[in-house]
């Protein structure tokens, strides 16, 4: 426990958002985005941009696994569990994501549907395995941390010879959806998207390593910096980033010395790469169809591939037209400049993606940052210092 | 001793696993206690051991009755529910009554700090001294899934009783049924509770006001980190326990106290976040809390960090969150840390003016968020 405090040390981060003030200089804007919900969730949670001087400002970008999962698989995940009669297991969040007709796996669940929420894929082939009579499906979703764990459950059930299990693949790659947003008109030809650099997820970088980002840090000279997830990590990534800006460079550098290198870990790289191989594309929710972008289930476990297995076939479905989750996606706009944030949209009832996760943009927002959007603030009182407890 | 008295006396030692033979004759003493002689309904005791609950238990007949004597008369035995009515008859107290109910359905039943039947007791014994009230009476409801072990309801009905007489609250009434096997899962437990508010004692949620101070009386998030470990066979260095007690003697010692505390309320579900906007949207006012001043035990912290949770959001059962006027803090903090059941308690924050009702906190870091209202339940089946 002493490990989780020690990052969130009041001092320590007061001491770095002086040394941001002082650095960042008065006269610039500086535009950093962080690519990774994670780091959407740390910053809102924990109240960082209070912290930051008015000419630094994060945009949240597209890396919640939620968020960008477009309407059309979580389609496809609803029809197997209602029409085929499968046993869909799937994390938490999955579930509030709205699908087409007002659907959702969650309301697929009320009408009979048996939806399981898991912790883990592992989770999942072992529901397969208590119920042999029955067909399961593990819907998967996540960027490259959440990969190897569902490679390990694939292999596991082809050893196994597991007859009742297969896997939904929705994994995506991070470094093809921040060239997207890179490639992406707004910030390559018109600028309307001031893009001076970005917090890069560490966990991601745990699995691939730093190297992938340095083609894009030369290519379009945007400075990265690889961060953990305590808010104390975000604050130094942004002291590090104002740095190289101030020095007009664009290397990737990595805060986060604890567990990344710049080759990743070789194992699971090799584990990911024997069980999936790159989709030729992939619809993300916000960021539209995106070349190589996403994984597939590789031919040898066909079987336990459930796109092949039910012979499923994507169909896209448009978004709700008032829904600003693509622009706030690709850093465009922010939520409240969505017609429905708060009112028709809430995180009780999303209407798009963005809301339903606490790492999508809107939901942030609204869970944690709302009272910003108004003129006055109430002044906030302070009381007494940390309360010690005997363990 | 009569056929009927042998056949209870029987069952306790076969239940315990000791001394297999005249255990009737060495209780006498005990016997004035026990419910009165009855005949007997069943040529053979409930195997309580290897027995489970089938349909018959809860059809109203015979098996029905002998389910009530031989299990719940024996464990929550007292002057009421002796006299095998439907009902409780109960002289009516001076004052004005208080009433709650609560469902539990919690999952796992069993779990390290408690159980179903210690929860449906403290958690409708808090309801009830929320309001300001001394806890008089419970009634107990059972709805039982066929196959149930015998052995576990009995666990439960135990621990029920241990929990209502250590709380020196009787359970004067009760009912059980049973549905088909897949129906339910194992066992389900709702109880009532009614108490006296003392006079001078007013109570409301919606009395909390500007410039008012609020505390907790201890660390929050302990219950629902436990059952999550449980359910999800985390193990963690240190065993996290539910805090699931009764906080009616913390309650009156506190009201004594002060009696101009406003609002009292035990933050369960959704925990200490979404009770304070309850409370925030019930008193038309807004709330400032400071992170660093809330009590999280270093162990639920972690479990938390591992999980995915937010302690803010994370249920309790033998914590309450109390709202008394700033003058009045400095005794308030005393009378809860005095009691052992509010040793951890602390000042977390003051009642403000606030049109739109948000519960703002200054975040360890230094910067400030809305502690929103818990969406969607990221805890399903904790109580
Ligand atoms: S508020 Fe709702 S509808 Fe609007 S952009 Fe966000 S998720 Fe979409």
């Amino acid at each position: 426990m002493k490990y989780v405090d020690e990052f969130r040390d009041g001092a320590v981060a007061q001491g770095l958002a002086r040394a941001i003030a002082r650095e960042a200089v008065a006269a610039r804007r500086y535009n950093f985005m962080e690519f990774c919900g994670g780091h959407t969730h740390a910053i809102s949670r924990h109240g960082v941009t209070d912290l930051l001087p008015s000419n630094v400002r994060m945009i949240h970008g597209p890396g919640c696994p939620v968020c960008v999962l477009p309407i059309g698989r979580v389609d496809l995940g609803i029809d197997l569990a209602l029409e085929r009669g499968v046993v869909l297991c799937t994390y938490g969040d999955t579930l509030r994501i709205p699908a087409s007709n007002g659907r959702s796996l969650l309301k697929a669940k009320a009408d009979g549907a048996d939806v399981r929420m898991v912790y883990s894929a592992a989770d999942a082939l072992r529901i397969a395995r208590q119920h042999p009579a029955r067909e399961v499906v593990f819907f998967a979703i996540g960027f490259e941390t959440t990969t190897p764990p569902t490679a390990l459950v694939l292999k596991e059930a082809r050893e196994s010879k597991l007859g009742n299990f297969s896997v939904l693949c929705n994994h995506v790659l991070t470094p093809a959806a921040i060239v997207t947003i890179l490639e992406s008109p707004e910030v390559r030809a018109l600028g309307t998207v001031p893009l001076d650099g970005f917090v890069g997820p560490s966990h991601v970088s745990t699995i691939i390593g730093t190297e992938p980002y340095e083609f894009f840090a030369r290519e379009y000279r945007k400075p990265v910096v690889i961060a953990g997830f305590e808010p104390l990590d975000v604050l130094q990534a942004i002291l590090m980033l104002v740095r190289q800006v101030n020095a007009g460079r664009s290397d990737v550098e990595n805060q986060f010395h604890r567990a990344v290198s710049r080759e990743g870990n070789a194992k699971a790289q090799a584990l990911v790469a024997e069980t999936f191989e790159l989709r030729r594309a992939f619809e993300w929710r916000g960021l539209g169809t995106v070349p190589y972008s996403a994984l597939a289930i590789r031919p040898g476990f066909a079987p336990w591939d459930a796109e092949r297995r039910y012979a499923l076939t994507y169909r896209a479905v448009p978004d709700n037209k008032a829904c600003e989750c693509g622009a706030i996606l690709r850093g465009l706009k922010r939520p409240t400049d969505c017609r429905l944030f708060g009112t028709a949209c809430t995180p009780e009832t999303p209407m798009g993606s963005c809301m339903v996760s606490s790492e999508g943009a809107c939901a942030a927002h609204y869970s944690y940052g709302r009272f910003r959007d108004r003129e006055v603030a109430v002044p906030v009182a302070a009381v007494g210092g940390r309360t010690g407890v005997a363990a | 001793m009569s056929a009927a008295r042998e056949t209870m006396d029987d069952r306790r030692e076969t239940a315990s696993g000791d001394a297999p033979n005249g255990a009737a004759a060495r209780v006498p003493q005990r016997a004035e206690a026990r419910p009165a002689k009855r005949d007997r309904l069943q040529s053979r005791p409930l195997d309580l051991k290897r027995g489970r609950v089938d349909l018959a238990h809860g059809a109203g007949g015979r098996a029905t009755a002998q389910l009530v004597e031989e299990l719940f008369l024996a464990a929550f035995d007292n002057e009421w529910l002796r006299t095998m009515n439907d009902s409780a008859t109960l002289a009516p107290p001076a004052g004005r009554l208080v009433m709650a109910t609560d469902c539990h359905v919690v999952s796992p039943l069993f779990f390290p700090g408690g159980d179903i039947g210690a929860l449906a007791v403290h958690g409708t014994i808090n309801d009830v001294a929320m309001g300001g009230a001394k806890p008089l009476y419970l009634s107990a409801g059972f709805i039982l899934e066929e196959g149930f072990p015998l052995a576990d309801l009995q666990r439960i009905v135990e621990s029920m009783a241990r929990a209502a007489r250590e709380a020196g609250v009787p359970i004067v009434t009760g009912d059980t049924k049973v549905v088909e096997t897949g129906k339910g899962d194992g066992c389900y437990v709702t109880t009532t509770g009614v108490g006296v508010v003392p006079p001078g004692i007013a109570l409301d949620g919606a009395s909390a006001r500007p410039g008012d101070a609020i505390f907790v009386s201890g660390t929050m998030g302990d219950h629902g980190v436990a059952i999550m470990s449980k359910r999800e066979n985390l193990e963690f260095e240190t065993e996290i326990v539910s805090d699931s007690a009764a906080l009616h003697g913390l309650v009156a010692d506190l009201l004594a106290a002060c009696p101009r505390v406003r609002v009292l309320r035990d933050p369960t579900r959704g925990g200490l976040a979404t009770t304070l906007n309850e409370i925030a949207r019930q008193s038309g006012v807004g709330m400032t809390i400071d992170e660093r001043a809330i009590p999280v035990r270093p162990e639920v912290a972690a479990a938390c960090e591992f999980l995915g949770l937010d302690p803010l959001y994370v249920a309790n059962e033998g914590k309450l969150i109390a709202i008394a006027p700033a003058g009045d803090a400095d005794a308030v903090l005393a009378a809860l840390r005095a009691h052992p059941l509010g040793a951890n308690a602390a000042r977390i924050g003051s009642v403000v003016e606030d049109p739109d009702h948000f519960v703002q906190m200054t975040t360890t870091l230094g910067g400030r968020r809305v502690v929103d209202w818990l969406t969607g339940d990221q805890l399903p089946r904790i109580c």
